[in-house]
C-alpha cells in the first residue's frame, strides 16, 4: 500500500513535463514494428491521466514496451516514459505472474539450481521436444536458443582461486557481478579480475549480493525486486569505495529503476556504483594507470550501443576504450535495439516482435562482418549470437584479450 | 418572420434554459431554445463542476443546503451518465477553527446531508493527496458532475419531445405591444441576419444577461456580477472532492472532473459591461494556488494549464460588494405580477445544482398562464444518453486528440450528431483541446474534418480556437505550460504559417 501511494506521486510529477513534442514515438523500436502498439507518448504520459481517473483504462498493450529506454533518451522534457510505463504495469497489473514468468524472473533461484545440473540442464532445454513443451506449456518460444549454464559459479571459483590473491593489492574496488556472471559466463568475471589486477586494483565481492531484479520487475513480482534492492543497497553501503559491473542493465537498475520505480532510496551510493568501462577510461584519462598490449594484436569488431548503456549515457567510455587498442579495426553500429530486452524476447507472445525489432541490427551486422560484435549488455548477447551468427564479447573480456597482462602489470 | 407561434420561447443556452425546454417539451408544449453563442457558453461551462451535496452552504444558508442535496439525489439517479460519485471530504488545516467541525455536521445533518465525521488516519487513506497535518475531516456526498453532457442531454430530451433549438441567435429586442411581451427579435451572429420569433409566454433564462433581457421590456432585476476564477491542473491529483471546512472564502475546493482536477474559486464583483470577455487575473491565480495547495501540497509539483472565470448570477439581496453575502435561492419572476408586463417569466439566481427546480418553478409559471395542467416530471424520468464521445471510438481509427483520446470516429459523430460547426463547438461537445497540449496537436487535425478545403474558414477558426486557448493559459504561463504555448505557437505560426 505504501509502495504504491509512493509510485501514485511520483508518476504524477514527472509525466506533466510532456510536451507533446512526439519525438519519443520517432525513437521508439516497438512502434517501428507493430502498429498496435501505442507508443511511447501514448502508453506512458497520456494514458496515465486516463489511469489516475480510473485503472480500468489500464491496457495489457503496455506488455509490449521492452522498457529499452530509447525514448526517454529521446526526450527533451526529461519525461521518464519507461517509468511511467513500468509503474503502471506493476500497479494496475492484474494477472499474476504466470509460471513462465516465475522462472524467467527468478535468474538467481534458477541459476543455483540448473549451475548444479549444468550438463543436464544444457543438454535437455536444447532438446527438440523440451523446446515443445516449454514453448506449448509454458510459453518460451521453441525458437529461443537458451544461455547455457555453466558448471561451478563465479563465486566458487572466486573464493578459491582467486579471492587470496587480492590481499596484496592496496587498492580496492568492489564487483557487483549480477546473475549472469554468476551461473551463466563467469569467464567474464574472470576477466574482469584479471584486468583489474593488472590495472593495481583488488577486486572484492559485496558477500551476498542478489539479483539487481530487473527481471523481477519486468515479471510482475516488483515487491520481490524491492526486497533485493534493499539487501543490495545495504551492501553497497557497508563498504567503502566504487562497486563496478559489467552489466549496463544490472547498473541501469541499481542506480535509476531502485529509487525511480523500486521506491529504495540509493542517494548515498548511486555515484559509487559503475561500468567497469568508465572506471576504466577515467583512470586511463587521468594518467592513473598505462596499458600494454599484446604484439600484433589484429581483430575487427563491430560496437553495439545497448539500450541500457545508451540510456546511462555511458556509450561513449567503452568506444573511447575500444579506441585505445592497438590494431583493433572498430566499426560503431548505428544505436538500435536488439529486440530481446532481458526476458521480453523469450516469450513467445513476443518472439516474432522482438526478431524484427532486431533485424535492422542484425543486418547492419552482417554488412559489418566483424569477428566479434562488442556491447556491455548480456541479453544484447544472447540475441546477436543467435540472430546474426557472430560471437558477442564484453569490452573488459576484449581489453583482457588484447592486453599483455604481465607487462600492465609492471606499469601499474 | 418564423411564422410560428410557439407556446414557450426561452432565452439562454445554459443549463436552466435546457432544463425549462425540457421540462416544457415534456409537459407537451411547443417550445423554441434561442442561445446567443453556443450552449453552456456562460456560467454552465465554467463553473468547477461539483454535484454540490449541500454541505458547502449548511452552515451559512439552509434553505440552500436543502435543496442541494434533495436535487443531488436526483441527478444521481436521473442522469448516471454525467455524474462521477466521487464522494467528497471537508478537511480542517491546523490554522482552521476546529469548533467549526461539529457547527459544520450539526448544520449538515439538520439540512439532511449525510455527513461524517472520519479519523484523519483513515481520511489520509482514502484520499493520499491531502495535506497530512489536517485535524479534522468530514466525508460528504459531493461528487463530480460533467455540466456540458448534462446541458446536452437536457437538451436532446427536449428536442426529443418536439423542441426546436437555434445557436448563435441573439435575442436584440422583444416584440411588446400594449404592455405584453409577444416573443424576441433575433439576430443570427454570424451572418447578421434578423428574424422575429413570437411565443405566448417568453422566458429569461439568460444567467447573468438576463438583467438585460429585463431591461428590453422595460423593468428592471438588479443583478451582481460575481466573477469565479478557477485553475485547471493536469491530471487527476484527488479522487474525491475537496473542500476547505471553514465559512466559505476563497480558494476552499479542488473538484477532481474527468482527467483533471480543477481548484476553485474566487469571488469579486466585476461591471456587467466585463462580463463577455472575463480574464483571470495574476492576483488570482496566486492567490488560487496557494489556497489549494494549502489543502494538497502536490498541487504545487503539479502542471497548471488552465486558468479560467465565470459569472455567478447572484440576485441582490442586500448591499454586500463582494457577492458572497447575496442569496443563492432561486428567484422565479412573473413579470405579469411583479411589473404588470404578461407573457415574460425570468428564471434566475440559483445554481448549476438546482437548475431542476428552477426549471419547474419557471415552466409551473408558465403552463399556469397557458392552461396546461401537466405535471412535471423531470425528476423521476431518466436523462437520455447523450452518446459519450469515447464510446464512439473505433478501432483503426487515429487519435485527433491525443491528450483527451478523441479519435476520427468521435469527432465525426461530434460534428454529424451534436451539431458542431467550428472548433470551439466541437470541445464543447468533445472536450477535444481541453488537454495538457491545449489543442497543439489536434486543432489543426480537426478543423480538416470540420472545414475540408475551406482554408479560409479552416484559418479563422483556428486563429480563434488558438487564442481562445492562449487566454487561458497566459495568467498561469509559467514552467511546462510557458513552453507548451511557445511550442504551439512555433507549429502553427512558423510551420505551418498561420497568420496572427
Amino acid at each position: 500500500m505504501k509502495l504504491i501511494n509512493q509510485l501514485k506521486t511520483m508518476a504524477g510529477e514527472n509525466l506533466e513535463k510532456c510536451l507533446k513534442c512526439t519525438i519519443c514515438t520517432a525513437y521508439c523500436p516497438v512502434m517501428a514494428v507493430d502498429p498496435m502498439y501505442p507508443g511511447p507518448k501514448q502508453a506512458g504520459p497520456d494514458q496515465e491521466r486516463f489511469r489516475l481517473m480510473d485503472s480500468a483504462y489500464f491496457d495489457d498493450v503496455l506488455k509490449m514496451c521492452l522498457n529499452c529506454g530509447r525514448c526517454e533518451t529521446a526526450c527533451p522534457g526529461g519525461v521518464r516514459i519507461p517509468d511511467i510505463i513500468q509503474r503502471a504495469r506493476i500497479q494496475y497489473g492484474t494477472h499474476a505472474p504466470s509460471l513462465r514468468d516465475f522462472i524467467l524472473a527468478n535468474t538467481d533461484l534458477m541459476g543455483s539450481v540448473a549451475t548444479k545440473m549444468a550438463p543436464v540442464v544444457n543438454w535437455t532445454v536444447g532438446l527438440k521436444p523440451v523446446k515443445g513443451i516449454m514453448d506449448g506449456v509454458l510459453g518460451i518460444d521453441h525458437r529461443r536458443s537458451f544461455p547455457k549454464y555453466a558448471g561451478r559459479t563465479f563465486e566458487s571459483w572466486f573464493k578459491r582461486e582467486a579471492a587470496p590473491a587480492q590481499a596484496g593489492f592496496a587498492k580496492k574496488v568492489r564487483y557487483f557481478h549480477g546473475c549472469y556472471v554468476n551461473y551463466n559466463y563467469p569467464r567474464l568475471g574472470q576477466d574482469f579480475v584479471a584486468v583489474m589486477n593488472a590495472l593495481g586494483y583488488g577486486v572484492e565481492l559485496l558477500g551476498g549480493e542478489k539479483c539487481c531484479g530487473v527481471a523481477l520487475i519486468a515479471n510482475g513480482q516488483a515487491e520481490h525486486a524491492r526486497r533485493n534492492a534493499e539487501r543490495n543497497i545495504g551492501l553497497i553501503k557497508a563498504g567503502p569505495g566504487p562497486v563496478l559491473t559489467t552489466s549496463s542493465t544490472c547498473t541501469f537498475t541499481i542506480r535509476d529503476e531502485y529509487p525511480n520505480l523500486l521506491g529504495v532510496d540509493n542517494s548515498a551510493v548511486r555515484e559509487d556504483v559503475g561500468l567497469a568501462v568508465r572506471f576504466i577510461s577515467s583512470l586511463l584519462e587521468s594518467g592513473e594507470v598505462r596499458l600494454a598490449f599484446k604484439q600484433g594484436f589484429r581483430k575487427k569488431v563491430a560496437y553495439h550501443s545497448a539500450c541500457h548503456a545508451e540510456l546511462l549515457g555511458w556509450t561513449v567510455y567503452s568506444i573511447d576504450l575500444l579506441r585505445r587498442i592497438p590494431g583493433l579495426e572498430l566499426t560503431v553500429l548505428e544505436s538500435q535495439c536488439c529486440g530481446i530486452a532481458g526476458t521480453y524476447g523469450f516469450k513467445k507472445e513476443n518472439y516474432r516482435r522482438s526478431q524484427a525489432i532486431g533485424e535492422g541490427l542484425f543486418e547492419q551486422i552482417r554488412t559489418a562482418a566483424p569477428e566479434a560484435v562488442v556491447t556491455e549488455c548480456e541479453t544484447c548477447k544472447w540475441q546477436i549470437e543467435m540472430s546474426a551468427g557472430v560471437p558477442v564479447q564484453n569490452p573488459v573480456s576484449l581489453l583482457a584479450e588484447a592486453l599483455d597482462l604481465e607487462a600492465t602489470a609492471k606499469l601499474n | 418572420m418564423n411564422h410560428r407561434e410557439y407556446d414557450v420561447l426561452i432565452i439562454g443556452g445554459g443549463i436552466t434554459g435546457a432544463g425549462t425546454a425540457r421540462d416544457c417539451a415534456r409537459r407537451g408544449l411547443s417550445v423554441l431554445l434561442v442561445e446567443k453563442a453556443d450552449f453552456c457558453n456562460g456560467a454552465t461551462g465554467r463553473n468547477h463542476g461539483l454535484l454540490h451535496s449541500g454541505a458547502r452552504y449548511a452552515v451559512t444558508d439552509p434553505v440552500s443546503a436543502r435543496e442541494c442535496i434533495e436535487e443531488n439525489r436526483i441527478l444521481r439517479r436521473i442522469a448516471p451518465h454525467c455524474v462521477d460519485p466521487t464522494d467528497g471530504f471537508f478537511v480542517t488545516l491546523p490554522e482552521d477553527d476546529i469548533t467549526y467541525v461539529h457547527k459544520f455536521v450539526q448544520a449538515c445533518r439538520a439540512a439532511g446531508i449525510d455527513a461524517e465525521q472520519v479519523d484523519t488516519g483513515r481520511a489520509l487513506e482514502m484520499e493520499p493527496s491531502l495535506n497530512p497535518d489536517i485535524t479534522a475531516a468530514v466525508k460528504v456526498p459531493d461528487a463530480s458532475v460533467d455540466p456540458f453532457r448534462l446541458t446536452l442531454s437536457n437538451v436532446l430530451d427536449a428536442e426529443m419531445h418536439g423542441a426546436e433549438t437555434l445557436i448563435w441567435h441573439e435575442a436584440v429586442s422583444l416584440v411588446t405591444e400594449g404592455g405584453r411581451v409577444l416573443g424576441a427579435r433575433l439576430r443570427d451572429v454570424r451572418t447578421g441576419e434578423e428574424k422575429e420569433v413570437r411565443a405566448a409566454v417568453t422566458v429569461n433564462a439568460s444567467g447573468i444577461w438576463g438583467q438585460a433581457i429585463a431591461a428590453m421590456a422595460g423593468t428592471q432585476i438588479r443583478m451582481l456580477a460575481a466573477k469565479g476564477a478557477l485553475l485547471v491542473f493536469g491530471h487527476r491529483v484527488n479522487r474525491m472532492v475537496v473542500n476547505r471546512c471553514r465559512k466559505p472564502s476563497d480558494g476552499d475546493i479542488i473538484v477532481p472532473g474527468e482527467v483533471v482536477c480543477v481548484a476553485g474559486t474566487t469571488s469579486s464583483k466585476v461591471p456587467f459591461e466585463e462580463v463577455d470577455n472575463l480574464r483571470v487575473t495574476p492576483e488570482e491565480a496566486a492567490l488560487l494556488l496557494r489556497e489549494s495547495s494549502a489543502l494538497m501540497p502536490s498541487l504545487l509539483n503539479t502542471r497548471v494549464i488552465r486558468a479560467y472565470a465565470g459569472v455567478r448570477p447572484l440576485v441582490a439581496a442586500d448591499d454586500d460588494p463582494t457577492g458572497r453575502k447575496t442569496s443563492r435561492g432561486i428567484v422565479c419572476l412573473d413579470h405579469a405580477v411583479r411589473d404588470g408586463i404578461e407573457g415574460l417569466v425570468s428564471i434566475t439566481g440559483g445554481k448549476m445544482m438546482t437548475y431542476r427546480r428552477m426549471a419547474e418553478e419557471a415552466a409551473d409559471v408558465v403552463c399556469a398562464k397557458l392552461g396546461n395542467t401537466a405535471k412535471c416530471d423531470t425528476a423521476s424520468a431518466h436523462l437520455p444518453l447523450v452518446e459519450a464521445v469515447e464510446e464512439q471510438r473505433t478501432k483503426g481509427e487515429p487519435l485527433i486528440c491525443e491528450c483527451e483520446e478523441i479519435d476520427r470516429a468521435g469527432v465525426r459523430h461530434a460534428v454529424e450528431t451534436l451539431g458542431a460547426r467550428s472548433l470551439g463547438e466541437l470541445r464543447r461537445r468533445t472536450r477535444l483541446g481541453m488537454g495538457t497540449c491545449q489543442g497543439q496537436l489536434c486543432a489543426y487535425r480537426a478543423a480538416r474534418i470540420l472545414h475540408g478545403d475551406d482554408a479560409e474558414a479552416m484559418q479563422d477558426d483556428l486563429r480563434r480556437f488558438l487564442s481562445e486557448r492562449w487566454k487561458g493559459m497566459r495568467p498561469i504561463a509559467w514552467g511546462d505550460t510557458l513552453a507548451e504555448a511557445q511550442f504551439t505557437a512555433y507549429i502553427y505560426q512558423n510551420l505551418l504559417g498561420l497568420r496572427k
